[in-house]
């Protein structure tokens, strides 16, 4: 529903502005697992259809009445492979944080000039 | 009943992502990102998703937060050591 | 100065562009044709009641197979940067409390055989694969952090993620020899509707998901937690 994408919109926006202001590394990726969040809320609102219910078929859904009464399944699969490969790459991410405060000392983004002209 | 639920839940959700990006302490920041994604994924289940939301809040608000915490705790070690 | 500016403008260029997506997107009336088709054969075809279980092992099944592959990848990195060689310092590690230790010893067991039930019926009820592979890895953090000098064996924990994954291939390969494709799910029998025993060979494929993502998970959290206090 509407509402559900745009605070899906708003969490993207948040993410974003956090990712771009901050200086500590650890903020930054935080920031892009708010990001992700709001992906994935924007992705499964888009999948809804009103009044309509899980597409599980047990004994509050039928078969043959299925085609009318359940919600698109599409969205929900690509989710949850989502989800998971989002955790895989925030781990990834930590694990670069980690290696880099080990060389330098620091995790302030700002003391690393390797690459400035 | 639902609308009011949801509004409730998007205005604190966006609270604490404002608080997650502001606050000087990475530990209430991580503490704060963990609730975005348990609130979010009282969502799904609003939105007819329930492996989704499952998913989300096993992931998003157990594990993240977990891995998050051992890597603070490795960077924290490192900076008593040395 | 100049930074903040440059910030607020990419930030309103990014509201611009995403704004439409609020505004005029109308909410849809019916499934679209695709979705169509997998609600309407989807139970008769495979023989599964969860509709989004059959979409990711079978219609689906390359994303599920990518998926697996980025995570595999993912763990080897984080593996590979953190690896220490040379021993471990056991420098003095601080016993957990008496609640946690004997909260433990009483939840672990139900954790382990919660999950495992929750891959197995991941064809007739919400769950499946991953958030079994997930509430396990979740069980054994616990058991690290209650009893803090325990080692987890990476042999067993290697071996059982190779396992699986080699066995997913396999599955899907005898599904190319035996049935109509790869990772087709009929060259098992289709069993009734609605029963544990049912939609093939879907069970199989995801239970060796689940305990291959689930070691995966503690492969990784092993790796962070390595040298601690």
């Amino acid at each position: 529903m509407t509402l559900i994408t745009i605070l899906g919109l708003a969490l993207i926006m948040i993410g974003l502005w956090g990712m771009l202001t901050q200086r500590n590394i650890i903020k930054i990726i935080i920031g892009f697992s708010i990001v992700d969040t709001g992906v994935h809320l924007i992705m499964v609102s888009i999948g809804y259809l009103k009044d309509r219910t899980a597409p599980i078929l047990d004994g509050a859904v039928d078969k043959t009445e299925a085609l009318s009464k359940v919600v698109d399944p599409i969205p929900s699969a690509l989710v949850l492979t989502a989800i998971v490969i989002g955790l895989a790459v925030t781990a990834l991410m930590l694990s670069y944080a980690i290696k880099l405060y080990e060389k330098k000392g620091t995790l302030d983004i700002n003391d690393f000039k390797e690459l400035k002209w | 009943m639902t609308t009011v639920i949801i509004i409730v839940l998007g205005v604190v959700m966006i609270a604490a992502a404002i608080l997650a990006i502001h606050q000087k302490s990475l530990l209430s920041a991580i503490i704060a990102a963990g609730a975005i994604s348990l609130l979010a994924s009282i969502l799904y289940i609003i939105l007819a998703a329930p492996d989704v939301a499952m998913t989300e809040a096993a992931i998003g608000s157990g594990l993240t937060t977990i891995v998050f915490l051992f890597a603070l705790n490795k960077i924290r070690k490192q900076d008593k050591d040395g | 100065m100049v930074k903040k500016i440059f910030v607020l403008v990419i930030l309103v260029f990014f509201a611009v562009m995403l704004l439409p997506l609020a505004k005029d997107l109308t909410p849809f009336q019916e499934l679209s044709p695709v979705a169509k088709k997998y609600v309407e054969d989807g139970p008769d075809e495979l023989g599964g009641a969860n509709l989004v279980t059959s979409v990711i092992v079978t219609y689906r099944g390359l994303d599920t197979l990518g998926e697996v592959a980025v995570l595999f990848i993912a763990a080897a990195g984080v593996g590979f940067f953190l690896r220490k060689d040379g021993k471990s310092n056991e420098s003095k590690k601080r016993s957990s409390s008496q609640i946690l230790q004997s909260g433990t010893t009483f939840l672990f067991p139900l954790i382990l055989v919660f999950g495992v039930y929750i891959f197995l019926h991941g064809h007739l009820t919400p769950g499946g694969g991953f958030q079994g592979g997930v509430v396990i890895a979740s069980g054994i953090v616990l058991l690290l952090l209650s009893r803090v000098a325990t080692k987890i064996n990476t042999t067993i924990l290697h071996l059982v993620e190779s396992l699986s994954g080699a066995a997913y291939i396999t599955i899907g390969v005898l599904g190319l020899v035996l049935a109509a494709g790869f990772l087709d799910n009929r060259f098992l029998d289709l069993g009734e509707f609605g029963t544990l025993l049912s939609a093939g060979a879907i069970p199989l494929i995801y239970s060796f998901i689940g305990l291959k993502v689930g070691a995966e998970l503690v492969g990784i959290i092993d790796n962070m937690q390595k040298d601690q206090q």
